[in-house]
């Protein structure tokens, strides 16, 4: 019988004597261990505030700026999953901060992260000084932000939905919190957190390749990386160097893919109650690796019994008390605090409104509401657009099982791939044969995310129960009456996860998509991203206030007017189970 | 001394949840309840009697709202060393390994390694697992799932054993292996375990495991009779005694209540918890209780057998009957009264009508909607209206049951409309 990843049962001594895949496991580790050494201590090199950093168009230069771009994204990564199991665990278990915490999410979630940029890093390089350190964790952050409030919303959810049953199995055992913890409700989030992290991954390649570029009050911050690399080929309109670039990108996703999500999704599989369809799949080689050999093995047991320890730490009598707490209690408290919370949030809004009144004109206020209207316009169609190529390629990719099952890595990884290393083309083109930037540069904004999209649909597709399909071939379903009362209908709830997720990140990518550079040559389209766009690079706080504000409310109000209702519509209505 | 407390005692034990508008509904009414060493206790009940509520507060996962629990005289305040549960929908986490399941509670309490995995494995071996230490819960059967449940139960050597319709999640013949088996170690003192309570909903299978049964009548929840099954094992369920016994178990839960169930209904309010119970699987029963073998007349314990019906689908069948005055119930028979037997004669439309008439008269919600629907001008009114009516009366998710409930009979008698888009109730197209 082979070897598991759960608590083995094998006699010890022989457990510390290394196997065959050992061979393949350590040199992975330490040549892992060792490269982020290096990057680290490159992070926390010297830095000069405003001096450009060297940076060559050198391809012998790149694997090195890969990896520090991929090391960005790793702390970035590692930051979120902190963040989530801190702040979606304070909001499950508190009902208080429920309240509070929950509401921010949702607002945090709408922010644009790029504006976000250049008002950060002078905040960190304050707290940095003389280090690039600062400059580093300005770019960490906003990788951070662009991943932490998806996985938080996950994590919560999930806690939120631990079968009552399982609950009261834990109790029955006498499970303490931090046992209830780490062996129930963490265990049970890991599927859909998993799969999220995976999401958020692919949105944060977008955002590393844009935050290694930092325009702060007029100066440029190349961080050495794949993002700065292609910002410099572009401002020296080398197009050799950017395809060099592109082909390192795909490497590294690859790479990404292939070491850390396809294990980890397989993995993750076995804290579903029931195994997913494709259960019989081959498991991924790296996974093989990892559990095959001893030295995780042994890691694992050790991570264990180090658990073990720290829920012995905590002492009885505490554990108890929290107990007692949660089984009932309210109070006068509650009702003080929701006023306390709804002032907070009163004031916070009202000094927003008048740091910009302070700044800007009402004139210039309504205008760029205006061009929130541009700017929507141009998602509206755009999703239309691509939802009309889309959909029926998804569709007849969907209704061939094996080549869905080609086809969805594939997809996966174009939405992973950092759509922005291809902006400089667009512009070379739109240039080239004067085309009109209104409305040729809108198409930027839906490159990478119109993937989701298609990977929803194929998905959706694949997912109705062929005995549907052939009730309709039956029936003599056929033609425009199939898609209108068939497919459209069926695959409808996957189509609108899709096109939520296409539209979010379109309104985000519009700040680097409404204004793109070649060499000294600069185009821009009438919007809100260009808007904010430009307050950052000159360095105008009121106005990228006022940018980000009206750019969350239109997220926002779309949210909850549109996107909310056909979420809610899908799961009531068209639900196939 | 302590061999002189009970077991498990229970006293005057209330529950009262809060509804919406701070109303505290009453689900327990007054318990006393005590268990004593070497006892196997059954707890029989319609659902929304609070059978399972109370057997959760025995096991101090959910606090009494008036009363008191103890456990060999200590009170019960939270789950209490001593008292193993088994879950209706086995609880297992899938995450770990039978070995993993069955260790988890043993870890919990601070067994040490050798020891919490020597003792694992025998709980394993005990209830027929062995071999399948390694194997994941969703590689398993629904029986064997369940054995993995009760052995997690057993390794902590309880004295007291909680048992949460344990076997209802499983088919009939899984169920009664798994039943026997446990009877056997039980018998036979194989486990340390000295009493047992468990809920179900099968009426034969308690009266073949418990040596006295509890009957808990609904709204609220309170122990309507005790029956004791002074039978001997292994107990025949074709014998006489057990058939007895059966018959009173039926009669019990079909005619207590207060002369409720009688053929006239006595005033309901609107609030009434109407039983879940379609229209086409009352017309079905009807037809059935006309035609050969009943001739209009059944013994409900063979009339559930041979239509393969369980306690939880018939009986509400048999309330709804009884409230349209179709059929009246006594003494453990169905018998179909004159207007049920109109009703079975009669053509599809015809039948709408006795239907419709029946439900106008009987029913007080569905005159109340129809009423209200009467009285508007566009003859319209969204559902959410009566919801809120409901939920005076009951939970939020039993006014959502009922409410729905009414409505389907009132779109098959034709008395009023829905639209599921809008959620508006309506007089359109009559």
């Amino acid at each position: 019988m082979e070897e598991r990843w759960g608590l083995p049962i094998r006699a010890w001594p022989k457990r510390w004597r290394p196997n065959r895949w050992d061979l393949l496991a350590l040199p992975l580790v330490f040549g892992f261990l060792a490269l982020v050494l290096w990057g680290g201590m490159k992070m926390g090199a010297h830095y000069e505030l405003w001096h450009p950093l060297p940076l060559s168009l050198s391809p012998s230069h790149l694997p090195g700026y890969a990896l520090r771009t991929v090391l960005r994204m790793a702390a970035a990564l590692l930051l979120s999953l902190g963040f989530s199991l801190f702040y979606a665990t304070l909001a499950a278990k508190s009902r208080q901060a429920e309240k509070l915490l929950i509401p921010l999410l949702d607002i945090l979630q709408s922010v644009p992260i790029l504006g976000f940029l250049s008002i950060t890093v002078t905040g960190f390089i304050a707290l940095f000084p003389g280090r690039l350190l600062g400059v580093e964790c300005a770019a960490i952050f906003a990788i951070f932000t662009s991943q932490a409030w998806n996985m938080t919303f996950s994590l919560y959810q999930s806690l939120r939905t631990v079968p009552a049953e399982l609950v009261e199995a834990a109790r029955m055992f006498h499970l303490s919190p931090w046992r209830r913890f780490w062996r129930l409700e963490v265990p049970h989030a890991i599927p859909s957190l998993v799969w999220n992290t995976m999401m958020s991954v692919s949105g944060g390649w977008f955002f590393v390749v844009a935050s290694e570029a930092i325009t702060v009050s007029g100066h440029q911050i190349l961080l050495p990386g794949i993002g700065s690399y292609i910002a410099l080929a572009i401002a020296r309109r080398d197009l050799e160097a950017i395809a060099e670039a592109v082909l390192v990108m795909l490497v590294v996703i690859l790479l990404y893919d292939q070491l850390l999500f396809r294990p980890l999704i397989a993995w993750s599989a076995r804290f579903q109650p029931e195994p997913p369809e494709e259960a019989g799949a081959l498991r991924p080689w790296f996974l093989l690796v990892l559990q095959r050999s001893r030295f995780f093995d042994l890691l694992q047991t050790g991570i264990l019994a180090l658990n073990r320890k720290l829920d012995a730490a905590i002492p009885r009598s505490r554990r108890q008390k929290e107990e007692r707490l949660a089984s009932g209690r309210k109070g006068g408290l509650e009702r003080l605090l929701d006023i306390a919370l709804v002032f907070a949030a009163a004031a916070a809004a009202l000094s927003i409104i008048l740091f910009i009144a302070k700044g800007v004109s009402a004139d210039e206020i309504g205008r760029v509401f205006l061009y929130g209207l541009f700017t929507t316009l141009r998602v509206f169609v755009l999703i239309a657009v691509a939802s009309l190529v889309w959909v029926p390629i998804g569709v007849a990719i969907g209704l061939r099982p094996r080549l869905a099952d080609k086809a969805q890595p594939v997809v996966q990884f174009l939405a992973a791939f950092p759509a922005n290393l291809f902006f400089p083309a667009a512009v070379a083109a739109i240039l080239e044969f004067h085309l009109n930037p209104q409305i040729w540069l809108s198409p930027l904004m839906i490159l990478g995310t119109q993937w989701y999209i298609l990977f929803n649909v194929i998905a959706g597709t694949a997912a109705v129960p062929l005995e549907l399909r052939l009730a309709a071939r039956n029936l003599g379903v056929r033609g425009f009456l199939w898609w209108r009362r068939i497919i459209l209908p069926a695959i409808f709830p996957a189509y609108v996860t899709g096109a939520v997720t296409a539209a979010g990140g379109s309104w985000n990518a519009s700040i680097v998509a409404e204004i793109v550079s070649w060499g000294h040559t600069t185009i821009s389209a009438s919007g809100l991203g260009a808007y904010i766009a430009r307050a950052t690079a000159v360095g105008d706080p009121p106005r990228i206030a006022l940018g980000i504000t009206v750019l969350c409310l239109y997220v926002l109000a779309f949210n909850r007017l549109l996107w909310r209702r056909l979420y809610d519509l899908a799961a009531e209505r068209l639900r196939l189970d | 001394m302590a061999f002189a407390a009970p077991l498990l005692c229970a006293e005057t034990v209330s529950k009262t949840y809060k509804t919406p508008d701070h109303i505290g509904r009453l689900v327990l009414d007054r318990l006393d309840f005590t268990l004593e060493e070497g006892e196997i206790v059954g707890i029989l009940g319609q659902s929304g009697s609070g059978k399972s509520t109370f057997l959760r507060i025995l096991a101090g996962l959910v606090p009494p709202s008036e009363g008191r629990v103890s456990y060999r005289g200590a009170p019960v305040l939270a789950p209490v060393h001593g008292v193993a549960m088994v879950f209706q929908s086995f609880a297992l986490f899938p995450w770990l390994t039978v070995l993993g399941n069955v260790e988890l509670g043993l870890e919990a309490i601070g067994v040490a390694g050798g020891e919490r995995r020597r003792r694992a494995v025998e709980a394993i071996d005990l209830i027929g697992l062995d071999g399948f230490e390694s194997a994941y819960p969703k590689e398993l059967s629904g029986g064997m799932r369940q054995r993995v449940g009760f052995a997690r139960a057993l390794v902590v050597n309880p004295d007291i054993l909680l048992l949460d319709e344990p076997f209802s999640a499983l088919d009939v013949l899984t169920a009664e292996t798994l039943r026997n088996d446990l009877l056997d170690l039980w018998r036979e003192r194989r486990i340390p375990t000295k009493g047992i309570v468990f809920v179900s909903h099968n009426i034969e299978e308690a009266v073949e495991v418990a040596e006295r049964i509890l009957i808990f009548d609904s709204d609220p929840g309170r122990i309507r009779a005790e029956i004791p099954v002074p039978l001997t094992r292994p107990r025949s369920p074709e014998s006489a005694p057990f058939r007895h016994i059966v018959d009173q178990v039926y009669t019990l839960l079909t005619t207590g209540r207060g002369g409720r169930r009688g053929a006239k209904a006595e005033a309901i309010g609107i609030g009434y918890r109407l039983p879940d119970a379609g229209v086409q699987r009352l017309s079905g029963l009807i037809d059935t209780l006309l035609e050969a073998p009943y001739q209009g007349r059944a013994d409900l314990p063979q009339l559930a057998e041979s239509e393969n019906l369980s306690v939880d689908a018939l009986f509400p069948l048999i309330d709804t009957l009884q409230l349209l005055g179709f059929a009246h119930v006594s003494a453990g028979d169905i018998e179909l009264t004159a207007r049920g037997r109109d009703y079975a004669d009669a053509d599809i439309l015809a039948r709408k009508e006795i239907f419709a008439d029946s439900v106008l008269k009987q029913v007080p919600l569905a005159a109340h909607i129809r009423r209200v629907l009467d009285e508007r001008p566009g003859h319209r009114a969204p559902s959410a209206r009566f919801l809120r009516e409901l939920e005076d009366h009951l939970s939020e998710e039993e006014a959502r049951r009922v409410l729905d409930t009414v409505i389907g009979w009132g779109r098959h008698a034709e008395i009023f409309a829905y639209d599921y888009d809008s959620e508006v109730l309506s007089l359109e197209n009559f």
